[in-house]
């Protein structure tokens, strides 16, 4: 095992031993200590297994998950972005619809492995994101009576 | 033979007109690479809210069923398994595409795939109502102790690890744990105004098991499969349909494995193909054939893969514990019409039970007769690029979260579950126990407090949930479970080195 992926390991399993390290502290402080009674069960067996994953990961003896390599974050950066605007932000703050169609649209450009010079490709990917955009609206405004946030836009 | 009396229930015009698009749909989904069976299910449950609950779940059932089948068209016309399941398809079908034999592995592969999914649904049939009747027998410890049986069971032989099988098993439980607690009216861990009503498992299993996915799809990158298929050439169904039953070993070894693995929770359907694969193999003549483009070889694996689909709901349907992910993602089906399943469901429900019971049943058929005419479509299908996918699989996760409860809360949740699942699937842990862990965690809860009060009025906790005959049973289950796994682990560990570890894990993922 690489360095970048024990380094990963440490990050990861140390992040949830603190969530539950923090579960298990709420569980046994909040009151009425009667709701409490299942909820602390289930933290204290989350708690050991957290620590001792994160032991095992802080000792390199990790056997199971590959991390992730510069590459993959290299290439899931630009999507991963777009996706946290989209679902955090635009989807409420442009309208559904409108956000749905600005992010069908850049990720489709980003991933499509169509050459980008060509005006085909665009027209392609326009009318892609057109036709989805219709189903959507179709599925779930007509057949499905969604109501979806308009907000500034659509 | 009550499931007679219902079968004209699955005949009518909008409960057939909805299993032939499940089944068509199925198919076409299950031969997309990448897009799971319990994924594609999932992300159709949204469109199941304005139907009635035989129907919603009529539609789920021929989905599952056919997305199963439907891997199988890429696994042999591309080499891409469509999901897990059919990556022992692919070892003898591509091979018999490759020597122009495509369209005889398609047919062999559907006819196999009906005759091992109806066994297995004949097996629901009559199992389900015995099991049925023994689980009214069930108190709140039993029921108790079943839910943590599901989650450690699943935990421990679906998982890489044991220790982060049992430990997302906890995530999820605590999870479920989050938002007001019935009995006391106490808020817990409520952290976001987004959970104050607790987590809602289908935006949940939508997030935990199509995101993953979507981003898996982006570390892509702009690449594209570029895989070749291979063109199908006529060959008679008849011809196909005789070899598949003289290949009766064959058959009846994938059809076997498929629905015993079928009844053990958290045995997944990719481990039936292989498995039935390998026995095949052993037991068979020409042995030295298999890998070569054998029949044989293709009839035991989707023999097996879809034998598994009807044992898999019998948990679900008579103990009210999802014995796979999938089973799990039709729970939530169930609970979103306000049915939930267990010993009573055949007597509360029995017109919801059945129909759905023969409609899979009804399903096999059909899958067999589309898969034979679309494998063709289906395969151009799997061709799309991972960048279109992952859009219209990201803009279908946050419009069905957003329509459960018109609510972007929801769509908050289903997002950040499912970037928290792609990571920690990265670090060798599983969506399968988490999301039973959530979905098993309020009937652990709810038993467990029956319990105790019952308890606390009799016999004192350690006897009632410690004795009897039926507490001890699954108190060993749970353990024997864990303690065969940790000692698989540790067995393998003596012959497997950091690097094959890693190598056999990134062939899975």
């Amino acid at each position: 095992m690489t360095d970048l992926p024990r380094n990963q390991h440490i990050i990861a399993s140390g992040l949830i031993a603190a969530i539950g390290i923090t579960v298990a502290y709420v569980s046994f402080t909040q009151e009425p200590a009667d709701a409490f009674i299942f909820p602390r069960l289930i933290a204290s067996v989350f708690a050991v297994l957290a620590i001792w994953t994160f032991g095992k990961a802080v000792l390199g003896r990790t056997k199971v998950g590959n991390g992730l390599s510069t590459a993959a974050m290299r290439n899931l950066a630009p999507g991963l972005i777009v996706m946290l605007i989209y679902v955090y932000w635009a989807a409420k703050g442009l309208g559904f619809y409108t956000a749905t169609t600005i992010a069908f649209f850049v990720l489709l450009s980003l991933y499509d492995p169509a050459p980008h010079t060509q005006l085909k490709t665009w027209l392609k990917r326009i009318v892609i994101t057109a036709a989805f955009m219709l189903v959507m609206y179709g599925l779930f405004a007509q057949l499905l009576n969604v109501f979806t946030p308009k907000e500034i836009l659509f | 033979m009550e499931f007679l009396f219902y079968m004209g229930d699955v005949f009518t015009p909008v409960n057939f007109g909805l299993l032939l698009l499940g089944t068509i749909g199925g198919l076409i989904l299950g031969a997309t690479p990448g897009l799971s069976p319990t994924m594609a299910v999932a992300l159709l449950i949204p469109f199941t809210f304005k139907l009635e609950p035989q129907q919603g779940l009529i539609l789920l059932g021929a989905a599952y069923t056919s997305t199963v089948a439907g891997g199988a068209v890429s696994a042999i016309l591309l080499k891409i398994p469509g999901a897990p399941a059919n990556i022992a398809t692919t070892l003898d079908g591509h091979t018999m595409a490759q020597k122009g034999e495509g369209a005889r592995a398609l047919q062999l592969s559907f006819i196999a795939s009906a005759v091992g999914g109806v066994f297995g649904v004949l097996l629901l049939i009559f199992l389900t109502p015995i099991l049925a009747q023994w689980a009214l027998a069930f108190g709140p410890s039993h029921l108790f102790w079943l839910a943590i049986l599901g989650v450690t069971v699943i935990g421990t032989l679906d998982s890489s690890s044991v220790v982060k099988g049992l430990l997302s098993g906890c995530i999820g439980l605590w999870l479920a744990t989050i938002g007001f607690d019935d009995i006391m009216g106490a808020q817990r861990f409520i952290f976001h105004p987004s959970v104050a009503g607790g987590i809602n498992v289908i935006p949940a299993l939508i997030g935990l098991f199509a995101i993953p996915q979507v981003i898996t799809m982006f570390t892509k990158g702009r690449s594209s499969d570029d895989a070749e298929i291979i063109t199908v050439q006529r060959h008679p169904i008849r011809k196909a349909m005789a070899e598949v039953f003289s290949r009766k070993r064959a058959l009846s070894i994938g059809t076997a494995v498929g629905s015993i693995i079928g009844l053990i929770p958290g045995v997944g359907g990719q481990i039936a193909g292989l498995v039935a694969y390998d026995q095949s193999k052993k037991f068979s003549p020409e042995k030295d054939k298999f890998g070569t483009g054998h029949s044989e070889g293709v009839i035991a694996a989707e023999s097996a893969n879809n034998a598994m689909v009807g044992p898999s709901l019998v948990p679900l349907l008579t103990l009210s514990i999802p014995g796979s992910p999938t089973a799990a993602v039709l729970l939530g089906g169930l609970l979103i019409h306000g049915i939930f399943p267990g010993p009573d469901l055949f007597m509360n429900y029995p017109q919801v039970a059945w129909t759905f019971i023969d409609s899979m049943l009804i399903g096999q058929i059909l899958m067999c007769v589309f898969g034979l005419y679309i494998a063709g479509l289906a395969a151009n299908v799997a061709r799309i690029p991972h960048g279109v996918m992952a859009a219209l699989v990201l803009g279908l996760a946050v419009f069905g979260s957003y329509s459960v409860q018109n609510s972007m809360g929801d769509v908050y949740v289903m997002a950040t579950l499912g970037l928290a699942m792609y990571f920690l699937e990265r670090f060798g842990f599983s969506a399968a126990p988490l999301v039973l862990g959530l979905i098993l965690g309020p009937i652990a809860e709810a038993n467990f407090i029956q319990g105790s009060m019952i308890a606390n009025a009799t016999v004192g906790m350690g006897s009632y949930f410690f004795t009897g005959w039926l507490n001890w049973l699954l108190i060993v289950i749970v353990i024997a479970s864990v303690s065969y796994s940790v000692w698989m682990e540790i067995a393998q560990r003596r012959y497997t080195t950091k690097d094959d570890a890693v190598a056999k894990e990134e062939a899975l993922s």
